[in-house]
């Protein structure tokens, strides 16, 4: 796989079948954005799968769960880049996902139970030609065998719990040897060193095999980072995938939110009721000093971005604040440029998104600044009274403040959220317009 | 069986006194009972069949085919266990003489045969443990190892290391449940089943196909044939489905049912005592039906018109209850087909099948409690094998001596030894039934993928 700048050539891929096998990386050119954005959206993918499984949902609804992930996440405007998605992002997250036992061992779970979840929604033509592709030299039972040993077939299919439809007729018959958690559980019909497999129980030996060749591929993977990639690639290719596995996930808040736009009337009020701290602590600032330094423009400005303020609206709010501090023509000579840039209208045309809680609390606010995040950010003391303000009561200030000592910042931000709103956060904050949103949903549904 | 069993036995060893080295006569050319390193060492020398045993471990690998691989037998690991528990292992021998004059010249107690390494197991140090040069073991037969006391908490005539004629069926019938499988449903045909001196069976399955199996594959195996599953603590060990597998249903129909009914239920008196039906009530989940029975037992209740064993009766009652369909719920329904597999279903001792590295006694070995050579069983006949009339080691030595055992044959001092005593039966059985069609079908094998791989560069060289 060739990783260049902004150039774009497509490659034929010869597709088999409709699963790709990730045997080999194959001869692709993806540019350097696609090669982080296409792995972003896989992983979450594989988070999502990783959540419900955690969550203890049955293996009938995690199929679904698959599709639903699938679909809202590996989709590609064109139609023939779609196959292309799906490889990269998966080779991407396999040089990400290689570097310790840990995260070999996640990632190959994720990904065969993807690949599971997958198969299973293949049609009989497409589950045969995968079968083939690993080598599973299965034989379908013949009709006249199948009709001498049916009755068989049936007493295993109804002995095993759950119980497996007898409607299927389609069953394989294998070396005995082949399919060793089958037999040790006595889940099929075993005569002269063959095993009778039901087409469903197939999958089960597909996945083996599927997870068997990745567990050896990253492996191989990690010993070629070491001893080559991460070197070479040490300042292009390597940070972005070292920060793959830590990177933020949810929503990135770019598009306006649902709820429709905010006015800058209402802003008073639901920065009150809805922001977290960090915003409502640089809204005070600016309200206070007219004027902020750049790390809280770009903070707090993006945020504005993300909870619906449209960029006619947000230049006037801007404009109203600075001008009281520099002047209307100093303002739209030097000030108008970055919050035209930051909505993407400007430049690289880029549309930045709001930052997540873990881009905010690594920051680093300097004399004057009043970015960052205030639970990691201000002493003891400011916190406490910004808390104070905030009307939360004693033992839920302290409840933060043990967050916050053992530098658990996001608990912290959600056990004030829970405080303010009387009402339980199980997912938790990850990002600033994370909590301006479920606030606001709390709040409508009262 | 690795380890020298710490029980008391009921049966000493005895101790020999006095006695003069080499032909023993005593009154009536009776020698005394139980084991000596003396009868060991003539039994090495003269009887134990060492050449059979060199053939089988090689598998074929004689040296006669170009295709013979000459490094097999010496790839085996065998281990020794001398007097005064000195143990050796990693031994490995290099020809049939080098493995005969080391048994004659350490009288092991035990010999125990291990896997086949990669390398000789001699020149282990050498590799590593793990990368591409290892020294791992690459085949190794099938085993399986049965042991009655596994069955102490379902036989009353015996415990321990005893073993009597009314418990020992439950051998038989392990070995017939298992052996059907391993041929009908496992497909092998190359299998040895073995009496262990004292009070269990071992099987060795040894095609090329059972030799060659993973650890995982053997696991799968065992626990294909487990059904027990518990300890003291549980009251119900055996949880059937229904409908049964296939393979648990031709057992149950084909060996366990008629055999708990007219042996079992009958030999060891299962419902004679308060205790022991209990220990049965127990395993029944429905109140209301295991107080109808007590109701029915209690106080040595008796039928008086029926002159009918009260086991009998009371088996009869209790089944008509629980299939009576009075109660409706599923668990009535399989409890009697519980209680027989409880008795009478295969235990097998799941950690000597799962490893290759498991070492197990070699047949004919004689065991040092009993004196009792460790001789072949028929599955084919099972029933009429009988633990306490195998030859012991001072019966044999008795029988070299007098030589009258084969007073019917002219030559009879042309043939071997051991064919002068009742261990010739069971050598000429192990070679008949087991031995000559195994290497028969190995060589084959050895032939087939000798003119495959000719015909492979046959190929290759077409231009």
């Amino acid at each position: 796989m060739e990783i260049v700048g902004s150039r774009r050539k497509a490659l034929h891929y010869d597709a088999v079948s409709t699963i790709p096998l990730y045997r080999s990386a194959p001869a692709l050119e993806v540019r350097l954005e696609d090669f982080e954005l296409f792995a972003m959206d896989r992983l979450r993918v594989l988070k999502g799968i990783s959540d419900a499984l955690s969550r203890g949902k049955k293996p009938e609804e995690m199929q679904q769960v698959e599709r639903d992930l699938w679909k809202a996440n590996m989709k590609h405007p064109e139609a023939s880049e779609v196959v292309n998605k799906d490889i990269i992002s998966h080779f991407v997250l396999r040089l990400a996902y290689c570097r310790t036992e840990d995260l070999r061992k996640w990632f190959l779970s994720m990904e065969t139970a993807l690949f599971r979840y997958r198969f299973m929604s293949e049609s009989v033509e497409a589950q045969r030609a995968l079968m083939a592709e690993f080598d599973l030299p299965y034989k379908a039972v013949s009709n006249a065998e199948f009709e001498s040993t049916k009755d068989k077939l049936w007493q295993v299919a109804r002995s095993v719990v759950p119980p497996l439809s007898t409607a299927d007729t389609v069953f394989y018959k294998v070396p005995f040897e082949e399919v060793p958690e089958l037999v040790a559980g006595r889940r099929v019909f075993v005569h002269k060193g063959h095993a009778y497999v039901a087409r469903n129980q197939v999958v089960s030996l597909v996945a083996t095999q599927f997870r068997s060749h990745l567990s050896k591929a990253l492996i191989l993977t990690n010993r070629k980072w070491i001893s080559t990639i991460r070197e070479q690639e040490s300042d292009r290719l390597a940070p972005i995938v070292e920060a793959l596995c830590t990177s933020y996930l949810g929503p990135d808040y770019s598009e306006p939110r649902e709820l429709g736009d905010i006015s800058i009337k209402e802003i008073d009020q639901i920065a009150q009721s809805s922001f977290p701290l960090c915003m409502r602590h640089l809204f005070e600032k600016l309200r206070e000093d007219h004027h902020l330094k750049h790390g809280g423009r770009m903070q707090f400005g993006l945020f504005l971005k993300g909870i619906g303020l449209k960029l006619d609206d947000a230049l006037a709010f801007w404009k109203a604040e600075f001008s009281q501090k520099v002047g209307a023509e100093r303002f739209d000579k030097e000030y108008a440029y970055s919050i035209r840039h930051n909505y993407g209208r400007e430049g690289k045309r880029t549309d930045y998104t709001p930052y997540s809680c873990q881009k905010i609390i690594s920051s680093s606010p300097g004399a004057g600044d009043h970015h960052g995040c205030p639970y990691r950010h201000f002493s003891e003391e400011n916190l406490r009274a910004a808390l104070g303000k905030m009307r939360l009561n004693n033992r839920a200030v302290e409840d933060v403040m043990d967050k916050v000592r053992s530098r658990h910042y996001q608990l912290a931000c959600t056990l004030t959220f829970e405080a303010i709103h009387g009402t339980s956060c199980d997912a938790g904050i990850n990002h600033p317009n994370q909590y301006f949103t479920d606030s606001q949903k709390y709040l409508q549904s009262k | 069986m690795t380890r020298e069993d710490i029980e008391s036995g009921s049966q000493d060893m005895v101790i020999d006194e006095g006695k003069p080295e080499g032909g023993e006569r005593m009154q009536g050319n009776a020698a005394p009972e139980g084991f000596n390193v003396n009868y060991l060492k003539v039994y090495y020398g003269k009887l134990f069949p060492h050449a059979d045993m060199f053939k089988w471990m090689s598998y074929g690998n004689d040296g006669k085919h170009p295709a013979c691989d000459q490094s097999y037998f010496g790839r085996r690991e065998f281990s020794f266990t001398l007097d005064n528990d000195i143990y050796l292992r990693f031994q490995s021998f290099n020809s049939a003489s080098e493995l005969e004059n080391s048994i004659k010249e350490k009288c092991p107690f035990k010999i125990d045969i291990g896997p086949v390494y990669s390398v000789d197991p001699a020149k282990r140090h050498a590799y590593a443990q793990s990368g591409d040069n290892v020294f791992a073991p690459v085949e190794r037969e099938l085993i399986f190892d049965i042991d009655i006391t596994d069955y102490d908490d379902v036989r009353y005539c015996c415990s321990g290391a005893d073993v009597c004629l009314d418990c020992w069926p439950l051998m038989t019938v392990a070995i017939k449940v298992i052996d059907a499988s391993l041929k009908d449903d496992f497909g092998f045909n190359h299998i040895l089943w073995v009496y262990s001196g004292r009070r269990g069976v071992h099987c060795w399955v040894c095609d090329g196909k059972a030799r060659r199996l993973t650890n995982e594959q053997r696991a799968s195996i065992a626990e294909y044939f487990r059904v027990y599953k518990g300890n003291e603590n549980s009251h119900k060990k055996v949880s059937l489905s229904d409908p049964l597998h296939p393979f648990l249903g031709r057992s149950y129909t084909e060996v366990l049912k008629d055999f708990f009914e007219s042996k079992l239920l009958l030999s060891q008196k299962l419902f004679s005592t308060e205790e022991r039906y209990e220990k049965i009530l127990e395993m029944i989940p429905d109140e209301s039906i295991t107080s109808e029975l007590r109701g029915k037992w209690q106080d040595n209740k008796r039928s008086s018109i029926s002159k009918e064993d009260t086991n009998v009766v009371r088996w009869e009652q209790l089944k008509r209850i629980l299939q009576s369909g009075k109660h409706k719920a599923q668990g009535p329904q399989m409890c009697v087909k519980e209680i027989v597999f409880s008795f009478t279903y295969p235990r097998l001792d799941m950690e000597v099948s799962k490893h290759m590295n498991h070492l197990l006694k070699a047949p004919f070995c004689v065991h040092p409690k009993t004196g009792r050579v460790c001789v072949p069983i028929d599955p084919n006949c099972c029933e009429e094998f009988d633990p306490t009339s195998v030859p012991t080691l001072s019966k044999l030595l008795e029988e070299m001596n007098t030589g009258s055992l084969r007073a019917d044959i002219d030559n009879v001092l042309l043939m071997p030894e051991w064919d002068r005593t009742s261990l010739g039966k069971s050598v000429r059985f192990f070679r008949s039934s087991f031995l000559q069609p195994l290497l028969k079908a190995c060589k084959e094998e050895i032939e087939n993928s000798y003119n495959a791989k000719l015909q492979h560069s046959k190929n290759s060289l077409n231009w």
